[in-house]
């Protein structure tokens, strides 16, 4: 049943774009947060938040920014790619260090990290750009020399592709032994151990895989706006992952998606009728929803598809 | 660095952390009491603070004395820690006490971005302050170097004051003994007679007015300006952190030295002046993992 909505949603993000061009930035930058957020998740699952994964996104951005200045022949999937790698490094070597914490202090290493790179990035006016941050031009996709028209396009199905692949692999890796161990890190660590299972490696594993997400969230951003600043990389950015995550709910990976749905389309919605408020209503909607279905949400869906079963699709 | 510019570095250090304290006070008694990380206080900073220049400006249409001008900036944070501190505290958080931390915290981050933008459609986007009372309290002479008194002496006079005041409520009243008691284990508080919901909504009001104090202190010398809240959040953030969670005279210290180490990082290299706390936290991290002053904690199973 979720499947198939997830498929749905697929096709409708594709026809909403292919119909109405003046959706594929929204529908794109609503994909890039669900992505981001699908990263955190997986930190969600193990009960850590971080403040300050849009460390990861900033880190791929810029990477993307400096190569495509570098080398603007690179093809954009290119970029992409070593916007990925770029994150994944750091995030394994930052992993190492903030899987020994937990809980609040976690979520603070987290955000004192994203803090010094944000901060840098707008003060080192010379390599940065300072906070008038880095133009992309638009590079050539899969080898094609586009069009902003096409080039959206291609970027949207690119997203939407992504999006539903790697919302199935998150999914598959949720079932998988790894992914339970990981939801046991939040339900009892001590326990875990106990299994002969390390839960820093556990951890750790997810860590990387988050940048990875993140990455690949933050280059993509990149690209579809065409110019990278440090605000990519705010503390500010971290909280709305987040939001997003607790938003849709953490028991599925489709729930990152409809919660970056709701998310863009407040946005939108505000920005078209109420200016100056979208914070204010973005806020609301989330008391709204912990308040009424602390499960997010994809917890309020399931409860809807399968009243008697308390979880598992 | 001339001797001078040693002085001056230090009294901007010593002023800046007696801001940053008293907010980080709010934060970590908070914290410490309730176990929410409130991201809603950069709120009570900024509310605070505008309160304060919006109550300032008021009283000069009135010839005030300067005793006055001090006193509307007290009474803007009680003001706002009052009203905003009680209908957060029952609007919210008491409904979503026995839940997932991760949900309380993100409820506090929806609060804050609820206040954001009710304190945008209050004052707008244009800078407030309440400089009047700087200028009335004159200047100070240290080795050489003119300093307002309102930096140099008040703000850390209040910020000491708030610090002795706190630990002797804590330590000898009958109020201060009962939320130490809720801190350290809440149920068996409960189980003592002790009105647990009363001890935290005492805190937490008492926390906001902190934050708010914060505010009103910092508006005669910067002018609030929308998004002032959340900057101020995140260096908390860093100095509880630092101290470690619920740490009092932790926090004191923590917001000397990343008070002291970001201005001698703005006459020496300004461009770590914002990286310098979060460097300086980082650090005290990876060393012990739950701040410099943190005690060893009973494991509860």
């Amino acid at each position: 049943m979720i499947r198939s909505m997830a498929w749905l949603g697929m096709l409708l993000c594709l026809g909403l774009g292919l119909l109405f061009p003046w959706s594929k930035t929204p529908l794109i930058m609503a994909l890039c947060y669900g992505l981001a957020s699908l990263g955190v998740c997986l930190l969600v699952r193990a009960g850590q938040v971080s403040f300050g994964h849009a460390l990861y996104a900033a880190v791929a951005a810029y990477a993307v920014a400096f190569l495509a200045r570098a080398h603007p022949e690179t093809d954009g999937l290119v970029l992409i790619l070593a916007g990925i790698l770029a994150s994944t490094v750091v995030g394994g070597v930052v992993g190492l260090f903030v899987v020994r914490y937990r809980g609040i202090f976690f979520g603070m290493l987290n955000l004192a990290l994203s803090m010094v790179v944000f901060s840098m990035l707008g003060k080192f006016y010379n390599v940065t750009g300072g906070t008038d941050g880095l133009r992309i031009n638009r590079p050539t996709m899969f080898g094609l020399v586009t069009e902003r028209n096409d080039y959206e396009t291609l970027l949207l199905c690119l997203s939407v592709l992504l999006a539903g692949g790697l919302g199935w692999l998150v999914q598959r890796y949720f079932k998988s032994a790894a992914g339970e161990a990981l939801a046991g890190i939040k339900s009892n660590e001590t326990r875990l151990e106990y299994l002969g299972l390390s839960a820093k490696y556990i951890l750790w594993q997810a860590y990387v895989g988050s940048a990875a997400l993140v990455g690949l969230s933050g280059a993509l951003f990149g690209l579809v706006q065409g110019l990278v600043t440090p605000d990519i990389g705010s503390w500010f950015r971290s909280g709305e992952y987040v939001f997003i995550t607790i938003l849709g709910g953490s028991g599925h990976a489709l729930g990152v998606f409809l919660g970056a749905a709701v998310f863009e389309a407040v946005k939108l919605f505000a920005s078209a009728y109420m200016t100056g408020v979208w914070q204010m209503l973005l806020g609301l909607t989330l008391i709204l929803v912990i308040l009424v279905a602390p499960e997010g949400m994809v917890g309020m869906l399931r409860r809807k598809i399968n009243p008697h079963k308390g979880s598992a699709p | 660095m001339s001797p001078d510019l040693i002085v001056l570095a230090i009294a901007d250090g010593v002023s800046y952390a007696g801001l940053i304290f008293l907010v980080s006070l709010g934060l970590t008694l908070i914290c410490g009491v309730m176990g929410i990380v409130n991201v809603a206080h950069g709120a009570f900073y900024a509310f605070g603070g505008y309160t304060a220049a919006s109550l300032t400006l008021l009283a000069m249409n009135h010839q005030p004395s300067t005793l006055l001008l001090l006193a509307c900036l007290a009474m803007a944070a009680l003001l706002v820690g009052l009203i905003l501190g009680t209908s957060l505290e029952t609007g919210l958080l008491r409904r979503v006490q026995n839940r997932d931390p991760v949900q309380q915290l993100l409820i506090t981050f929806a609060a804050f971005m609820v206040l954001e933008d009710v304190q945008r459609l209050v004052w707008g986007t244009q800078p407030y302050s309440a400089s009047e009372v700087v200028g009335r309290m004159g200047t100070v002479t240290l080795f050489n170097v003119t300093y307002t008194s309102y930096q140099l002496v008040l703000i850390p006079l209040v910020a000491l004051c708030t610090y002795a005041g706190l630990l002797f409520f804590l330590r000898f009243t009958a109020m201060g003994k009962q939320i130490i008691a809720v801190t350290h284990h809440r149920e068996m508080a409960m189980a003592l007679g002790i009105n647990a919901r009363k001890i935290g909504w005492m805190t937490f009001v008492l926390g906001a007015s902190l934050g708010a104090l914060g505010g009103a202190m910092a508006a005669p010398t910067t002018s609030m300006v929308p998004g002032a809240g959340a900057d101020m959040i995140v260096l908390s953030f860093a100095v509880v952190a630092t101290a470690g969670m619920g740490q009092i005279t932790g926090a004191l210290i923590a917001s000397l030295l990343i008070g002291l180490a970001r201005s001698v990082a703005v006459y020496l290299s300004p461009e770590w002046e914002v990286a310098v706390p979060y460097l300086i936290m980082v650090l005290v991290l990876l060393v012990r993992p739950n701040g410099l002053f943190s005690v060893a904690q009973a494991r509860r199973i």
